[in-house]
């Protein structure tokens, strides 16, 4: 029995899942801190024409690290009339969501996790997850501002999940493919009536990319879409209730999530770690794709966090007009015009 | 003892435990709560089975939307926090009855017609562009079907919830 475990424990499968699970729950969150010093502190301080913390390592490159020990020091909190066990698990419950998305992310023509079947879809359906942990938060909390926050974010949620999905079917239809590896090679070997090779999607796909990231925007709750935190009325919203340990929890799935739909989009719409004119096959992408992914992603991301700190906020009626009278229909007609030119040409 | 059976054996046990807890607990959002374990779980059996594409739908529309609009709509219609209400209506007896009786009816019919049926040892693996193809080659009536009756259900919601 005891030899069995150990040849157990040492086998392929146990060693390729224990990597796979410190790539996804280790190596790919610290990556996505990344986003929040270079556009948290750094991006948004010089916008408003400051320096933003400069003490931490030098130009405050530490300042996260320190941020984070602070966080780990606090007292765990909570409310007397909180539901304890639903309010301890709905930050675990959204942070989970964010980790199961990076499971299908290609960095590389063999760098990825799982190359599901499904892909793309399977995406879209974990990232919904995150809806259940807000709401869970917001009404455990026993507070009033929390659970508005949770409403809001939810009713949100819902609202833009629809255009985001929509906006993805004009993808796969000209790809052909639901798997995200799937979708890079059909990039990287499209040829517009003949002329270049490795063109990405969003040539054809612009109206799919602009409604994709609008409602990403929206599904990461960042201004102009961020009424389910908005501190000037709500206090925080669904988190407001939450310290230390938790609050982190919060904080992490919250630019963990940006990285993820940032690289969906830069995978869907950009060509993810291919480059045009490169044969998509070559051994050498597995080193090189990796950079090029990441600097696709931090284009995009820089892009959410440029609106985020340029935009005030959206009212309530705003924010749902905007998505089912405007995002989806565009986003239909986008399918129907893909539809048809996919079977035309 | 295959490693197969022991998840599915956890996972089973899991729904069934979420699933009486759902409904005798004496809190409407916990009951919403462990439907979402009950859910979830089967979304898990249907990964053991290699159902890939019939799961992720599982999450993506019973976890996703209608549990979501499910506690959305609890929330903002019940008393929220820590109060309880009595959810046992007084004529459980019979609705257990029912219950039992269609359990055993459904397991009967089942090991009947499926019960001495074996696994081969290279089980068939569903691609998910296999099921679109049936999906909009065999079962195209049946697909179309359901379009229109979620179409029609969706009208008459609004018809419902218009005022004029």
């Amino acid at each position: 029995m005891i030899a069995d475990l150990s040849f157990w424990i040492f086998s392929d499968y146990a060693v390729s899942t224990a990597i796979k699970l410190a790539v996804v729950m280790l190596i790919i969150p610290l990556t996505s801190l990344i986003l929040v010093y270079v556009f948290l502190f750094k991006m948004m301080a010089f916008m408003q024409s400051r320096l933003g913390p400069m003490e931490a390592g030098p130009h405050g490159s530490l300042q996260l690290i320190a941020e984070a020990l602070k966080f780990l020091q606090k007292e765990d909190i909570h409310p007397d009339n909180a539901d304890k066990h639903v309010f301890a698990l709905a930050p675990i419950i959204v942070l989970m969501s964010t980790f199961l998305l990076y499971v299908v992310l290609p960095v590389g023509p063999d760098l990825v996790v799982e190359d599901l079947d499904t892909g793309i879809f399977y995406a879209m359906a974990v990232s919904s997850l995150s809806a259940l942990g807000v709401l869970m938060a917001g009404w455990a909390s026993a507070n009033k501002y929390a659970l508005l926050g949770g409403l809001r974010a939810a009713g949100q949620l819902i609202a833009y999940e629809l255009p985001l999905v929509l906006a993805v079917v004009g993808v796969v239809i000209q790809a052909e493919t639901l798997s995200l590896q799937g979708i890079v090679h059909a990039q990287a070997n499209w040829e517009i009536f003949g002329i270049g090779s490795g063109m990405p999607f969003i040539v054809t796909q612009g109206i799919g990319f602009a409604i994709f990231m609008v409602a990403a925007q929206a599904e990461l709750t960042q201004t102009p879409f961020d009424m389910p935190v908005a501190e000037t009325e709500l206090v925080g919203g669904f988190h407001i209730e939450y310290t230390g340990f938790r609050f982190l929890l919060f904080f992490m799935a919250e630019f963990g999530t940006a990285f993820a739909f940032a690289s969906i989009a830069s995978v869907l719409f950009l060509g993810g770690w291919s480059l045009p004119f490169v044969d998509p096959t070559a051994n050498w992408l597995n080193i090189v794709g990796p950079g090029v992914m990441l600097a696709k992603i931090l284009f995009l991301s820089m892009i959410i966090f440029w609106v985020r700190f340029t935009y005030p906020r959206l009212r309530e009626d705003q924010l749902q007009k905007f998505a089912w009278k405007l995002l989806i229909p565009a986003a239909l007609a986008n399918i129907v015009f893909t539809g048809v030119f996919k079977v035309a040409f | 003892m295959i490693a197969q059976n022991i998840a599915f054996g956890i996972i089973a046990t899991v729904t069934a435990v979420s699933a009486v807890l759902m409904v005798t607990t004496r809190n409407v959002v916990h009951a919403a709560l462990y439907l979402v374990a009950v859910l979830a779980s089967l979304g898990a059996l249907y990964v053991l089975l290699t159902a890939e594409f019939v799961a992720t739908t599982q999450f993506l529309v019973y976890i996703g939307a209608v549990m979501v609009l499910f506690l959305f709509g609890v929330m903002l219609t019940r008393a929220p926090g820590g109060e309880t209400q009595s959810l046992t209506a007084t004529s459980w007896p019979v609705a257990f009855g029912v219950a039992a009786i269609l359990a055993g009816a459904l397991t009967w019919a089942l090991l009947d017609q499926f019960g001495s049926d074996e696994l081969s040892e290279n089980p068939v693996v569903f691609r998910t562009a296999d099921v679109g193809d049936e999906i909009f080659s065999t079962y195209l009536i049946a697909f179309e079907a359901a379009s229109v009756l979620l179409l029609a259900a969706l009208i008459g919601a609004i018809v419902l919830a218009r005022k004029d």
